[in-house]
């Protein structure tokens, strides 16, 4: 009895570009994606309010985007890998409050040795949130939880009831955000050239593309041979790095530095991160995404701003658009995964 | 003793085929208390596909391991290409020319498929940056050379497991493997994928290097392959050419005894139809199965893997979905996707994989045996550990199930009795219908006597069985009828009179002839006379 | 051969050595394991913490342990650990819930903001009542419908609610509300000698009632089945997708009722009332012994947790320690208390060795 087969017997396949390029499509909408919804974004707007696309408003979303895309660089770096840092905006609290302090017990100290210390309270963070994670084995959402509260802890030690104010600060410093270049700020013009760099860095070098791999697949990746725990631990002395300098920005940005500073950017980063394409269970997405989800948050707060709506919608859409771009990742996963698993079983039998 | 690394002079040149590229001697290996390899030897020559034998629980898989690096032996020696070796680990192994492929593929779903092949040592261009262009063209220029049509510069998502042992073997090529384990892999690929897969292994042959192939399938063996190793209760029994050999010679190395066709004694006659699946269809897993189970009856559900047999139980069992058709149980229709409905109606389903389906590892004896049962242990709603106690110590004793403590975690248990705790979970129950997929897989000889034995037992008691399995002498020792199913569908029905291995292969891998009897068990689907050995 | 060496033949080949964990050895420090098992688990460890605790913080204070003291202990920390017990089952349940503290925002918010709009506060009770299990509900489809991971969504769900709370009172706050209600914030339990807040009893009867549900019912065992082994509680017929659902809009109504007791105690509605509170709240539940990654855990160790935190708290509190700061010891805590367990192989390690000199040297 010649029972009728399931699937086809394959004609001669030649190589299968039509699944490459579906998912290559794909995952090209998805980027593009938040390219669109930003470009629409900001047309209706400039339509209703033409002062949203006046200069001191560009630099203005500019200048609060930089910080925020610094911090996704970091943050995409470690969920990639399937982990994730919470204890950013914790560490640019400190990072900004120990720099601009230094301007007080130090005067006339150059401005590279203060983003230097900045850098160095970030990286010190960070090397023990990587070592916590790679070598002591503990869940990175555990480690980066305390931590947040530990260094929040010793920083309102450490601040007392204090302040920086910014009158104490050198007007070269506080000057940084302020400069421009051909009216785009010269901070956003860096930091784009940074997010670029580590958008490249993790595409094209061998230690980047093993942290996709340990986020893709964490048991095949030790099976291949790769030094995860050194990744890892790698992933997090970065993202502190970042974050320090981050905080070295922002006391240039705000001037007032208190033991507040930084409190909650963590959430707004994973959000930023996680709608500008990056999977939260790592594997895929890119920092010049995640940095575009930061444009976007920030330029909604701008339009609500500019369009007289009150501000206080801004947490609510965060939060329904990190819903939306999990939910939308999911669906396109799903159906991904279908199609492309269609295609090859099409292609043989 | 080296670290792996091949000799310089190695490079590129395939050895002489004869040439023996790989010898493992007097491997032992201890895991605690437990002996899993005891004499462990095997002998690969360049340009030869040498097959490996064993039943579950012989050492084929310690002994895998231990080529691929994953333990170290405890004693034995291990010679690479004329030079003894330690494998300190898998990189070891890879240096030493070792590729392995896993019965299931580890890759990387979101990186593509020369990433996954290249994944730690990516071609460079200036500046320490990953070539990507040379990565591809090498990769293509593998895949070529399979003889695989694959895309490179496709992700990994999706691709078929068929698809996927291709991009494992063309990684462990790119790794200049001279020696190049595969670990069951036509488990889960159909009948042309399984064609496309001998071609590779023919390629590879040509180009010299040394194949294991370890596999149940006899008649694969016997195309594919051509000497033979075999092993059982941890030592090496037999290493032959395989012309020659028939057959029922393997199964008697791998079994140390004639396979007795025993009967199963006087049964009742088979009562009320228990369990009745008409027209069942989920599209493009399984096709209009239509089956019953009576009383009394043990009907089986042979077939290769991946012909959607398990599926078809899950579907039943409403843990999946189903497109078309209808289950009756006792004569009331069955809620679709409804565990608990299947449960209420008397159903019980004891799964393949009884480590992440039949049991929850870190719980203990007696909570793993209750946790089918908590609606029934409830006294005004509440449970006592106590009750949970006594129902597991009551089903212990009944099925000699051999443990420390009750409360011990079930990891703790070796795998026939943690098997056995999975059935006095559902046994606990009195279902009418049992549905047991594999029932006997990962355990040792003793323990599978004993639960033959429970299925023969139920049976007399007027419980309906429905079980796959794929070791073809216990779907002949136990069964009533034997269902077939190949690529979905139902292909074949047999009595227990008429049901013979040979019938049942050649249905489940569709063969429209029978091979005469005392030949070799058949032959694959779409080759016509394919010859035992290949010049 | 009797034993089975390929119990791990069929699972899928994994690196590293694992043993096939048979029933080892039975030497003699494993007998006194097996005597005294309750010596060995982490609740004792806590509880020994909790006596360490009331000891150092009364050695500190003599105030520490009197009975205004404990009510006050019991009243700050009152509504975190309401809100700890159902994220202890949805933990417990392989799962979790970061918007607790937002839904306790958007409650107190909504309070606020009927109250102005003079509806009458039964109706007001009714309404949290009914969006505390929306907010969960959004949760639990989200992640049983949907499949996605809870972490995101909550994490979504916290920002979402944030803002919701936000959008309500916008900058400004409520607070007339009437001495009837907002005295069950602050007033004692009367018969308690004044040492028992109104949200300590809520607490006190909650983790009863929470604490008899894990470990005595059918819900419960299946509540620990679905974080130890997801697929083998499904294909045991428990109806994974459902409770789960269930544990999240629970978490909702309690978090939303928390919201109402913390308005009352600090007489004040505003848009970040609760702000931050749910990592106190994870903190709490992982110190209490149960493990992040599900499967493991107690309400007992739980309420030890409350207490070890509480305890804390306040003997900081007492010695003058910068309150806000205490953020450091929390943190530290939750660290010891999962970093521990990972060092046990290293105990283990040693153990091994020091038994296997003593063997060689008899």
């Amino acid at each position: 009895m010649t029972a009728e087969v399931l699937r086809r017997e394959p004609p001669q396949a030649p190589a299968d570009a039509s699944s490459r390029g579906l998912a290559e499509r794909v995952f090209r909408i998805r980027e593009s994606g938040i390219v669109v919804v930003l470009a629409l974004f900001i047309a209706v707007t400039a339509g209703l309010q033409h002062r949203f696309l006046s200069a001191s408003n560009i630099q203005f979303v500019l200048v609060n985007t930089v910080i925020f895309a610094l911090l996704a660089l970091g943050e995409t770096m470690v969920v990639v890998a399937r982990h994730v840092d919470l204890s950013v905006g914790s560490v640019l609290g400190m990072s900004a409050y120990l720099s601009a302090n230094l301007f007080g017990s130090h005067p006339g100290i150059p401005l590279p040795v203060v983003f230097l210390v900045g850098l160095g309270i970030g990286l010190g963070w960070g090397i023990v949130n990587g070592l916590l994670v790679a070598a002591g084995r503990v869940p990175s959402l555990v480690v980066t939880l305390a931590s947040l509260y530990i260094i929040r802890g010793i920083d309102i030690l450490i601040v007392g009831g204090g302040m920086v104010t910014a009158n104490t600060l050198p007007s070269a410093f506080t000057d940084i955000p302020k400069e421009t270049v051909l009216g785009i700020p010269y901070v956003a013009i860096v930091v784009a050239v940074v997010v670029a760099a580590g958008a490249y860095y993790l595409r094209s070098f061998r230690s980047g593309r093993d942290l996709y791999a340990i986020g893709s697949n964490p048991d095949a990746a030790k099976l291949a041979g790769i030094p995860i725990g050194r990744r890892v631990f790698t992933a997090f002395a970065l993202s502190g790095a970042i974050a320090g300098v981050a905080g070295v920005l922002w006391a240039a940005q705000y001037g007032t530095v208190d033991s507040t500073a930084g409190t909650g950017y963590e959430l707004t980063v994973v959000t930023a991160v996680v709608v500008g394409g990056v999977a939260i269970f790592g594997g895929s997405g890119s920092a010049v995404g995640a940095a575009l989800g930061a444009l976007l948050l920030a330029t909604i707060n701008s339009a609500l701003y500019v369009l007289g709506i009150s501000s206080f919608w801004d947490q609510a859409i965060a939060g329904f658009l990190l819903i939306f771009a999990i939910t939308l990742d999911r669906v396109i996963s799903v159906r991904l995964t279908e199609a492309l698993r269609i295609r090859s079983s099409r292609r043989a039998a | 003793m080296g670290a792996g690394e091949m000799a310089d002079d190695d490079a590129g040149a395939p050895p002489p085929p004869g040439a023996i590229a790989l010898s493992l001697q007097h491997a032992a290996k201890s895991f605690g208390a437990v002996q899993a390899l005891i004499d462990g030897s095997i002998e690969l020559r360049a340009g030869e596909v040498h097959a490996l034998l064993g039943e579950n629980g012989a050492g084929k898989s310690t002994l895998v391991k231990i080529l691929a690096g994953v333990h170290q032996p405890d004693g034995g020696t291990l010679t690479v290409a004329g030079r003894e070796v330690t494998l300190h680990g898998p990189a070891a192994a890879r240096a030493a020319g070792i590729g392995v492929i896993y019965q299931e593929p580890t890759l990387f779903p979101d990186l593509t498929v020369a990433e996954n092949m290249f994944i730690g040592r990516q071609p460079l261009r200036s500046g320490r940056r990953i070539d990507q262009q040379a990565m591809r063209a090498e990769a293509a220029e593998i895949f070529t050379r399979l003889g695989v049509p694959l895309d490179p510069g496709r992700i990994a998502r999706g691709l078929s497991i068929a698809d996927q042992q291709v991009v494992e073997i063309g990684k462990a090529l790119s790794l200049d493997a001279r020696v190049i384990v595969m670990d069951e892999p036509t488990a889960a690929l159909s009948a042309s994928e399984v064609a496309r897969l001998f071609d590779v292994v023919r390629t590879l042959r040509a180009q010299g290097a040394a194949v294991l192939f370890i596999s149940h399938r006899l008649e694969e063996i016997f195309e594919i392959c051509q000497r033979v190793t075999v092993m059982r209760d941890g030592r090496h029994v037999l290493t032959a050419d395989l012309e020659g050999l028939t057959a029922d010679d393997l199964v008697r190395a791998m079994v140390g005894r004639e396979l007795e066709r025993r009967s199963r004694g006087d049964q009742a006659a088979p009562g009320e139809t228990v369990l009745d699946v008409s027209r069942l269809t989920r599209e493009g897993v399984f096709i209009d199965i239509s089956l019953t189970v009576r009383a009394g009856e043990i009907v089986a559900l042979a077939g290769l893997v991946g012909s959607g047999r398990s599926e078809v139980a899950r579907a039943v069992f409403g843990i999946d979905r189903y497109d078309a058709g209808a289950v009756k149980v006792r004569g009331k229709p069955l809620r679709k996707a409804s565990p608990t409905g299947a449960m209420a109606a008397g159903v019980g389903f004891v799964p393949e994989d009884r480590r992440q389906q039949g049991l929850v590892m870190d719980m203990s004896v007696q909570q793993n045996v209750a946790l089918a049962s908590l609606g029934r242990l409830r006294r005004a709603g509440f449970i006592r550990s106590s009750s949970e106690h006594a129902l597991a110590a009551d089903w212990a004793a009944r099925l000699a199930i051999k443990y420390g403590r009750l409360t011990d975690p079930v990891s703790m248990l070796s795998g026939g009795n943690q098997q056995k705790v999975v059935l006095a979970k559902w046994l606990s129950r009195k279902p009418a219908v049992l549905i047991v997929d594999e029932p006997t897989r990962g355990i040792d000889i003793a323990t599978k006597a004993e639960v033959h034995h429970l299925l023969l037992q139920l049976a007399r008691d007027g419980v309906g069985i429905l079980m796959i399995s794929s070791e073809l002498p216990e779907v002949l020792l136990v069964s009533d009828r034997v269902l077939v199913m190949r690529e979905g569908r139902l292909a074949a029905e047999f009595a227990r009179a008429d049901a013979t291995e040979e019938r049942i292969i050649a249905a489940g891998t569709g063969q429209a002839t029978e091979p005469a009897a005392g030949q070799a068990s058949g032959q694959a689907a779409g080759q016509a006379t394919a010859e035992r050995s290949e010049p | 051969m009797q034993h089975d060496p390929a119990v791990k033949e069929d699972a899928v080949p994994t690196p590293g050595l694992t043993g096939p964990g048979l029933s080892g050895d039975r030497s003699r420090p494993a007998a006194l394991r097996e005597r005294f098992p309750w010596a060995f688990r982490w609740e004792t460890l806590l509880a020994l913490i909790v006596v360490v605790i009331a000891v150092g913080g009364t050695t500190a204070s003599p105030e520490f342990l009197t009975s205004y003291n404990l009510f006050n202990l019991g009243l700050s920390n009152g509504e975190i650990a309401i809100m700890a017990l159902p994220m202890t089952l949805i933990i417990i349940s392989g799962e979790i819930d970061l918007s607790v503290a937002s839904t306790l925002g958007m409650s107190s918010c909504l309070l606020g903001f009927l109250w102005e709009r003079h509806w009458p506060m039964v109706a007001i009770f009714v309404v949290i009542a009914v969006v505390g299990l929306a907010a969960g509900a959004v949760n639990g489809l989200l992640v049983t419908r949907l499949g996605l991971p809870s972490l995101a969504v909550t994490i979504g769900t916290l920002t979402l609610y944030a803002g919701v709370a936000q959008i309500l009172l916008g900058p400004n706050t409520v607070a007339d509300f009437p001495s009837a209600y907002t005295n069950l914030g602050v007033n004692a339990v009367p018969f308690t000698d004044g040492a028992v807040s109104y949200s300590t009893l809520i607490f006190a009867v909650l983790a009863v009632i929470f604490g008899v549900v894990l470990h005595a019912t059918g819900v419960g065992r299946s509540i620990f089945a679905m974080g130890a082994g997801s697929e083998a509680a499904l294909f045991a017929g428990i109806r994974v997708k459902r409770v789960k659902t269930v544990l999240f809009m629970v978490s909702g109504l309690v978090c939303a009722f928390a919201g109402v007791l913390y308005t009352f105690r600090l007489s004040t509605s505003v848009a970040n009332n609760g702000v931050g509170l749910e990592l106190d709240v994870v903190a709490i539940v992982l110190v209490g012994g149960v493990s992040i990654f599900g499967g493991k855990g107690s309400v007992l160790g739980v309420v030890l947790g409350v207490l070890a935190f509480a305890g804390i708290q306040n003997a900081l509190l007492l010695t003058n320690f910068n309150q806000e700061a205490s953020g450091i010891v929390a943190g530290g805590l939750l660290l010891v208390s999962v970093f521990l367990p990972n060092t046990a192989p290293l105990w283990r390690w040693c153990a091994a060795r020091y038994r296997a000199r003593l063997a060689r040297a008899s």
